[in-house]
């Protein structure tokens, strides 16, 4: 049985592993190949490294973490971060990356998800989509979540299934970083309307939250950052928890 | 030992050469005959789009050479489609190796699968001390429909086969170079072969 995944993310700022609170406070939490490693070892089924200061900063450095990491990990992980063109992506691949993650490109020019499941295939093209409640409507934000748009966030997520990702990372701006859980109603109408696997980010607290998602928001995957990289969940006691809640997960 | 991996320009190489050196081994990236001919063991890795695959290997004449070759082959992923004999996806002719046709997940499941998946009825050389229902990860969105050389099957809506096996041929759907232990286990026990 295909089981529910669990991924640690580690926020990318000049080399160093950082959480933001709402995007916006960052602290230091340490080197991200030993986090990356330790995590493998403890039973992450994938991992994500976003390079948040990318898009900002128009800053294409990731290559050579992206290589130390296949290096040392056996587990695959995703690369994101303003990532912008066919090239960047053949590059991070080359280096080992499993799969990238767009964002804010894909909004600026979405033929570039056909361009790019065209030359690498759906399976390594997740799209990244940080949403945010305005005026009871998720409205999609880029630019690590400064920048706001009129796109409606079940429209795009349907043109981003069409277009050919393979996966789709949905972070809820209302919700990171509050540790008061996923956005596990707007998560299962994704899970239910698109039939392309959908990542829950954004607002893990608790192993609470986590059965919550892969139940009531239906997520295939869900990712969190800072309840791990401060060890308030540990991994493994987190799967046996799903596990013991009768929630496919590999032990 | 004398690893080759097979150059097609089939994406994540990468991660194969990394996997093999954590086990102690080192895999040369080549797409010369004589040396695909003479290695000890010969790895076909393959991610992508079957068709434009299939392009690349009859354009260096791969295609004719690797059903003739003797020694143990590992098909990983899109390179174990490739070995069959042929493939919905772009109305691919396959290499003809294993007598199985693939095809598209089409029956109330997500596509692609994504993710960990258990590999069940293990029948090769391959699983020596792997567990029954080990994990594996695979991403993929056609399938090998079980037939008579499968070797280990998963269940994703149906039963499909996540590895094959005929003679020195091996194929696998799923990614041991990114399975944890149990990958690099396999991927130890086809060195061994």
């Amino acid at each position: 049985m295909l089981t529910k995944r669990i991924i640690p993310c580690l926020d990318i700022k000049n080399g160093r592993t950082v959480k933001g609170v709402n995007f916006i406070r960052l602290r230091d939490a340490g080197d991200p190949v030993e986090l990356a490693a330790r995590y493998a070892e403890e039973g992450a089924d994938e991992l994500v490294f976003l390079d948040i200061s990318a898009t900002e900063e128009k800053r294409k450095t990731l290559s050579e973490l992206v290589l130390r990491v296949a290096e040392k990990v056996n587990i695959p992980f995703t690369v994101g971060g303003g990532i912008s063109s066919v090239d960047d992506v053949g590059m991070l691949l080359k280096c080992g990356a499993d799969k990238v993650s767009i964002n804010s490109s894909a909004v600026k020019n979405p033929q570039l998800i056909n361009e790019l499941v065209a030359k690498f295939g759906s399976q390594c093209i997740v799209v990244a989509i940080d949403a945010k409640m305005i005026d009871n409507q998720w409205k999609v934000h880029l630019v690590g979540g400064k920048v706001s748009t009129e796109l409606d966030l079940f429209g795009w997520a349907k043109e981003v299934e069409e277009r050919g990702a393979g996966e789709i990372l949905f972070t809820s701006m209302d919700h990171d970083g509050t540790k008061n859980g996923f956005a596990n109603s707007a998560l299962a109408k994704l899970s239910t309307e698109l039939n392309i696997p959908i990542i829950a980010s954004g607002g893990a607290g608790s192993v609470q939250h986590f059965i919550d998602t892969f139940t009531t928001g239906k997520a295939d995957a869900a990712l969190a950052a800072s309840v791990f990289h401060f060890k308030e969940i540990e991994i493994k006691e987190l799967k046996q928890q799903l596990f013991n809640n009768e929630i496919p997960v590999r032990l | 030992m004398k690893i080759v991996i097979i150059d097609y320009r089939a994406g994540n190489i990468q991660s194969i050469q990394f996997a093999l050196n954590r086990l102690g081994f080192t895999a040369e990236l080549t797409d010369d005959a004589e040396k695909i001919k003479t290695a000890d063991k010969v790895i076909f890795p393959g991610v992508g789009e079957a068709s434009s695959a299939m392009q690349k290997l009859k354009a260096t004449g791969l295609d004719t050479l690797i059903p003739q070759l003797k020694q143990p082959v590992l098909g990983i992923c899109l390179g174990m489609q490739l070995m069959c004999s042929y493939s919905e996806e772009g109305n691919t002719k396959g290499l003809g190796i294993f007598e199985d046709t693939i095809v598209k997940f089409n029956h109330g499941v997500k596509v692609p699968q994504i993710g960990w998946n258990q590999i069940t009825n293990l029948s090769s050389d391959l699983f020596k001390g792997v567990k029954e229902n080990e994990y594996m990860y695979l991403v993929h969105s056609y399938y090998a429909p079980v037939c008579k050389d499968t070797v280990a099957t998963s269940f994703y809506g149906l039963e499909y086969s996540t590895a094959l096996q005929k003679n020195n041929f091996y194929g696998v759907q799923f990614h041991p170079e990114k399975s944890s232990k149990a990958g690099e286990l396999v991927l130890k026990n086809f060195l061994e072969l």
